[in-house]
């Protein structure tokens, strides 16, 4: 810290300190309660506190942001944003200012940190594929083509970090599963698993960094990886849940965000279908379902389990819901505005925040009560990511 | 519930003007044709980018777009495309809409 604090006192003397005390720069400052509001229009992110909560200003000029999702370095004064447009951008949360950006390629869908914290890797929808990146420089060190059957190049989902320098991640077209281990990074060693299953639309890791899973769209079921045991292979669990009944459509893609789970019970959604499926996650069986108002895109846990919050596709974006994990039925279903694309809970789950992208809001609701504590503008809001991300696995 | 009730109503509408005429090139109403583009941007662009260059779902650029006939973009946009993500979007959109939407995106205008 005495490092930073004279950097900035040097830098202080040279521009100048009042711009530096506007910034945030210039007092030292932890960043556990900080946090990034995505507002995709604008490329543009804002700098939250979560303990006010308020808006503390925002750093421009990160491109094109739909989809956009990003991860935290290790100490949690960076995110690495990654845009849909290629672009990586490092923004200093402190400061209030990019770091550094490269163009890393045409069509970016999201990323991870590694273990080590040393390590970028983006993945890509054009060309298809992976690419790591120093995470201090941004500097390229490896890329992962994703090239399957005849040359073909895939669509790259679901991307994850896993224990050992790892990360794993899901080809789309291709229906396989890849682990790569940097740990050389410039020699990636590349773990191929093909016939997951069709059209693998998104994955992620559970807590522990022990199993991957990829949700799929062409079928009724998800991929499983025990990544303790790779070599045991991929298996289908949950397979022909919507017992072979018509599915509905689906309006906006399911994502797998983060893992929720609930002492041994985790909640995923349904492909097709209004329902929340309930797995235990030591047979990785159905225990059961949650029949919900419309299809579900984000299911997650409050950090304690007790509730998992459900938001929807088109035409019922409208809409949130609560499971309570006790009794497994629906507590709570509240309205808060158009287009509410996604939910972050503060580090202990005492608050939900809320984007309202057609609103232009961002709400924080308390948890315990349900109700509105706090509202701030924010311009189609989509993503919202704090900092306690930054020490979770696959996160 | 909101949704619901302006897709209803967007419905009931449809059904009196689907009584009129078909004109070639009708156009929307000034203010669903700004809830068009918002859907277009927003909606649309979930799967293929907010400024369409693709994604999950296939560019919609006036370049990745040529040469495609207006009638099965139309039907793409209504019906879907089975064994795709692509969902039927008739539930918020009539053919009249569909046809717009298609035709701005062909002139590269929807951006």
């Amino acid at each position: 810290m005495s490092t930073e604090c004279q950097q900035h006192h040097v830098a202080a003397s040279l521009a100048g300190c009042m711009l530096l005390f506007m910034t945030g720069c210039a007092t030292p400052r932890g960043t556990g309660d900080l946090g990034l509001v995505v507002e995709r229009t604008d490329g543009r992110v804002q700098v939250v506190n979560t303990s006010q909560p308020r808006s503390l200003g925002t750093i421009a000029g990160l491109g094109d942001l739909s989809h956009a999702s990003l991860v935290y370095s290790r100490d949690a004064r960076y995110a690495y944003v990654f845009g849909r447009d290629g672009g990586l951008t490092k923004v200093d949360l402190l400061c209030r200012r990019i770091d550094k950006r490269v163009l890393q390629a045409g069509n970016a869908i999201g990323g991870a940190i590694s273990q080590d914290g040393k390590l970028i890797a983006v993945s890509n929808y054009t060309p298809g594929g992976v690419k790591v990146f120093d995470a201090a420089t941004l500097e390229p060190l490896a890329d992962i083509p994703a090239v399957y059957g005849d040359g073909q190049h895939s669509k790259v989902v679901g991307l994850v970090d896993a224990p050992g320098n790892r990360f794993v991640f899901s080809l789309y077209d291709a229906g396989e599963i890849w682990i790569a281990d940097l740990h050389d990074p410039k020699k990636p060693a590349v773990q191929k698993f093909v016939n997951i299953g069709k059209q693998p639309y998104d994955g992620t890791v559970t807590p522990d960094g022990r199993y991957y899973v990829a949700g799929l769209f062409g079928e009724d079921g998800l991929a499983l990886l025990d990544l303790w045991q790779p070599e045991q292979g991929v298996r289908r669990v949950l397979q022909g849940y919507g017992r072979g009944e018509q599915p509905l459509p689906v309006y906006k893609m399911p994502h797998m965000d983060y893992w929720a789970l609930s002492g041994d019970r985790a909640y995923v959604p349904a492909v097709g279908r209004y329902e929340v499926l309930v797995i235990d996650q030591r047979s990785w069986k159905e225990t059961g379902r949650v029949a919900v108002v419309g299809q579900p895109v984000f299911v997650v846990a409050r950090p304690d389990g007790r509730q998992v919050w459900v938001n929807f596709a088109p035409p019922h974006n409208d809409t949130l819901q609560v499971i309570d994990t006790l009794s497994g039925k629906i507590v709570q279903t509240l309205t808060p505005g158009k287009a509410v694309l996604h939910m972050e809970f503060t580090p202990r789950g005492e608050h939900v925040w809320i984007s309202v992208r057609d609103d232009n809001r961002v709400d924080v609701y308390d948890t315990g009560i349900f109700a509105k504590i706090a509202s701030l503008p924010a311009h189609n809001p989509s993503g919202i990511f704090f900092t306690p991300r930054a020490h979770r696995i696959g996160q | 519930m909101m949704a619901d009730m302006q897709i209803r109503f967007g419905q009931y509408v449809w059904l009196i003007v689907g009584f009129l005429p078909m004109v070639a090139l009708a156009e929307p109403p000034v203010a669903r044709q700004q809830a068009l583009r918002h859907l277009l941007a927003q909606d649309c662009g979930s799967c293929h980018g907010l400024t369409l260059q693709g994604g999950l779902g296939p560019a919609l650029t006036r370049a990745a777009l040529a040469g495609k006939s207006p009638e099965m973009l139309r039907a793409v946009i209504l019906y879907g495309r089975p064994g795709t993500p692509m969902a039927p979007w008739q539930p918020f959109l009539n053919e009249t809409e569909a046809a717009w939407l298609v035709q701005l995106l062909l002139e590269g205008k929807a951006l």
